[in-house]
């Protein structure tokens, strides 16, 4: 999966990703041999229930899985041959905002709300290596405030003084503050407001482009991944199922999971019609044999409870994880 | 008949101690609000609003949890707050509620079939034990739940999902004639969203059971009610048939509201299309939220007029619909703010 996509140069490439839990009952695999290439510059939109993986995957890239969790396998190689998965703790640290930087989910719990927001930008620049006076940072500091949508006199202000948006506006303006070169975004906007998410998500999009930056958006919003992302991928009990451009997967998904997700989507086309998907999500101390998918398929075959299927090309930059396409792919094969 | 529950002009400030140096501080949470639900039809209203429009605290005034400041809630015929021992009873019966969290209604250290045999003891529902057997199988049934899967577990070992279904099954035994659900789906999978829904329509179709659905998800919001009460700030911004105000908003809030909307279709313009954000006056807003003498959403409206700085009544923009701004002001306002009144003229 590494030839580029719209003619972009790849910039992570995740291969055999995977991250388990230790629980009492067992090892959890929370994500089971992710491979996926992200390109420079795109956006890029990972979608799942709640224990999917998808927030999981974001924390493995960024080193913070905290035990019982550990990264069981698997790489995640930068253009330059550097593997995120393979630093050392002063290397991880190094790495961090320069070349990854996440935005979180709730902004309100990840500021310090005793330290005015200017004052934490910087710290936290210096803390990453950024050298300079204190004017020349703070100035810094104004700018990425500007390029957020905040005003300048934000930087003078303690976080309990701002909205929720505004909140969410430093925490861009924090992630961004040393030009990463991958953004990942979980759920940025799933606690604010629908006029404000609008906002943040067209100013998230207005820097991605400006940094020429890639963001990984993770969430469940179908919506808004049909408006921001460029790419889409769809994970279940901690597989990577379908992957696919952003009109692919809404418009023609492979996937019998991406078919079901995508038709219980509500909209404002039909009332009173609701599709949802049949049966319960799996465990994953517990998870099926075969594809994970199988017990809720309404496609599943005897063949889906044996064997597990892998992501398999199924149209140029469409990849399904599904033995349906497996079959078609053998007999056009042989 | 009198009505099954009945608000009259609530309102509800909630005033905090603004401690040793600073004045103690008054919010208005929710302004003059009418709302009738008939005993004998069954209705489907949503309360729309984003957070802080003041829609939980109505759901909750209904419901007799906190007074109202001012009005009051009737339950057939008789104030909330008056209800003698029996009435209080079957007003608890009559009028079921639904939370948005299914995590929190459980006693983690009970067994799930504990939330559904209390309200069969209590209300005395069920002749023998296998009668009480047979009602809950009923219900879980009913909500889309297999008995035999269900009970006897512990909360833990049930998903968000099914754990919300078995709060609808427990209102479902006490045989209500409204269920007040406050953003019931919210917390659960998308995936899920739609069976839950599912359920909740067909208690209002098959059970003639009325509902007052409280979100601030539009879009579930027109899959299942008949008519929406838009909120703004405490105060109802637009009111009428759902299909009417979601198709074709009428005022500028509501407008905005579902402009915002991310809609699942890959290609529209929503990411790029340059919002019209009005610079907001930080003290004509601030002025705005305090008492109720103008439009609060004026400092916000690209609409906003001399007039706005007066308080805009319930204009009927349309048949069975009104919305509270002055570009409506050639049509009669709606009396008493009464919006079942409204409902009912579609």
């Amino acid at each position: 999966m590494s030839e580029s996509v719209n003619n972009r140069e790849p910039l992570l490439d995740i291969s055999g990703l995977e991250v388990h839990f230790e629980t009492r009952r067992g090892i959890a695999r929370a994500v089971n041999e992710v491979d996926l290439t992200l390109y420079k510059g795109e956006r890029f939109g990972l979608v799942g229930e709640s224990g999917s993986g998808k927030t999981t995957m974001i924390l493995a890239l960024l080193r913070m899985i905290k035990t019982p969790g550990f990264i069981a396998g698997g790489k995640a190689v930068f253009d330059d041959g550097t593997d995120l998965l393979a630093l050392n703790a002063e290397q991880v640290r190094q790495t961090r905002l320069k070349r990854v930087a996440m935005v979180p989910q709730g902004a309100m719990n990840s500021l310090n709300p005793v330290i005015r927001i200017g004052e934490q930008m910087m710290l936290t620049m210096r803390e990453h290596g950024e050298e300079g006076e204190r004017d020349e940072l703070m100035a810094r500091v104004v700018g990425l405030l500007e390029k957020v949508g905040l005003k300048p006199e934000a930087a003078s202000l303690y976080p309990h003084e701002l909205s929720g948006g505004m909140k969410q506006r430093a925490c861009i303006a924090q992630a961004i503050c040393l030009n990463p070169q991958l953004i990942l975004a979980d759920e940025p906007t799933s606690a604010l407001d629908v006029v404000v998410q609008r906002q943040i998500m067209q100013t998230l999009r207005q820097l991605q482009i400006g940094l020429d930056a890639t963001v990984l958006l993770v969430g469940h919003d179908m919506g808004l991944m049909a408006q921001f992302a460029e790419r889409v991928g769809i994970m279940y009990g901690g597989k990577l199922v379908e992957v696919g451009t952003v009109s692919d997967i809404f418009r023609n998904p492979q996937h019998p999971y991406t078919q079901l997700l995508i038709s219980s989507i509500p909209s404002f086309e039909t009332r009173g019609d609701f599709k949802g998907i049949p049966g319960v999500a799996l465990s994953l101390l517990d998870p099926p044999s075969g594809c994970l998918f199988h017990p809720r398929c309404p496609k599943a075959t005897d063949a889906c409870a044996q064997r597990e299927p892998t992501l398999k090309e199924v149209s140029p930059g469409q990849w399904a994880s599904c033995l349906l396409h497996e079959e078609e792919h053998d007999a056009t094969a042989s | 008949m009198p009505p099954l529950l009945e608000a009259r002009h609530i309102r509800k400030v909630f005033s905090s101690s603004g401690g040793l140096f600073a004045e103690d501080k008054e919010t208005v949470a929710v302004e003059d609000f009418t709302l009738t639900i008939d005993a004998d039809k069954p209705s489907f209203t949503t309360i729309a609003g984003e957070s802080g429009s003041g829609k939980t605290t109505i759901a909750r005034m209904l419901l007799g949890v906190i007074p109202p400041s001012e009005g009051e809630v009737l339950y057939a015929g008789r104030s909330i707050g008056q209800l003698e021992k029996d009435e209080m009873r079957s007003f608890r019966q009559d009028v079921q509620a639904i939370f948005q969290d299914p995590f929190e209604v459980y006693n983690p250290f009970y067994k799930v079939d504990h939330i559904l045999t209390t309200p069969i003891e209590k209300f005395g529902l069920a002749s023998s034990k296998s009668d009480a057997r047979e009602q809950i199988d009923v219900a879980l049934r009913t909500v889309g739940l297999r008995p035999e899967e269900t009970l006897g577990r512990y909360p833990h070992q049930l998903s968000g999902g099914q754990r919300q279904r078995i709060t609808i099954a427990r209102a479902l035994l006490l045989k209500p004639k409204l269920i007040i659900a406050d953003e019931p789906v919210s917390m659960v999978d998308a995936s899920l969203r739609a069976t839950i829904l599912a359920s909740l329509h067909k208690l209002y179709r098959e059970f003639d059971i009325s509902f007052v659905y409280i979100t601030h998800d539009l879009t579930t919001a027109y899959q299942v009610s008949e008519n929406i009460v838009v909120l703004y700030h405490g105060t109802v911004a637009e009111a009428g048939g759902v299909e009417q105000v979601i198709k074709d908003p009428h005022h500028p809030y509501t407008r905005e509201l579902i402009q915002s909307i991310p809609v699942p279709d890959p290609g529209s313009a929503w990411i790029e299309e340059e919002i019209e954000e009005k610079e907001v006056d930080e003290s004509s807003a601030a002025a705005s939220m305090q008492g109720w003498s103008m439009c609060r959403y004026a400092p916000r409206c690209p609409h906003a007029m001399d007039k706005c700085s007066t308080r805009p009544p319930l204009f009927r923009s349309g048949a069975g619909r009104a919305a509270a701004c002055f570009l409506y002001d050639e049509q009669e306002p709606v009396e008493e703010g009464n919006l079942t009144q409204l409902f009912s003229e579609k």
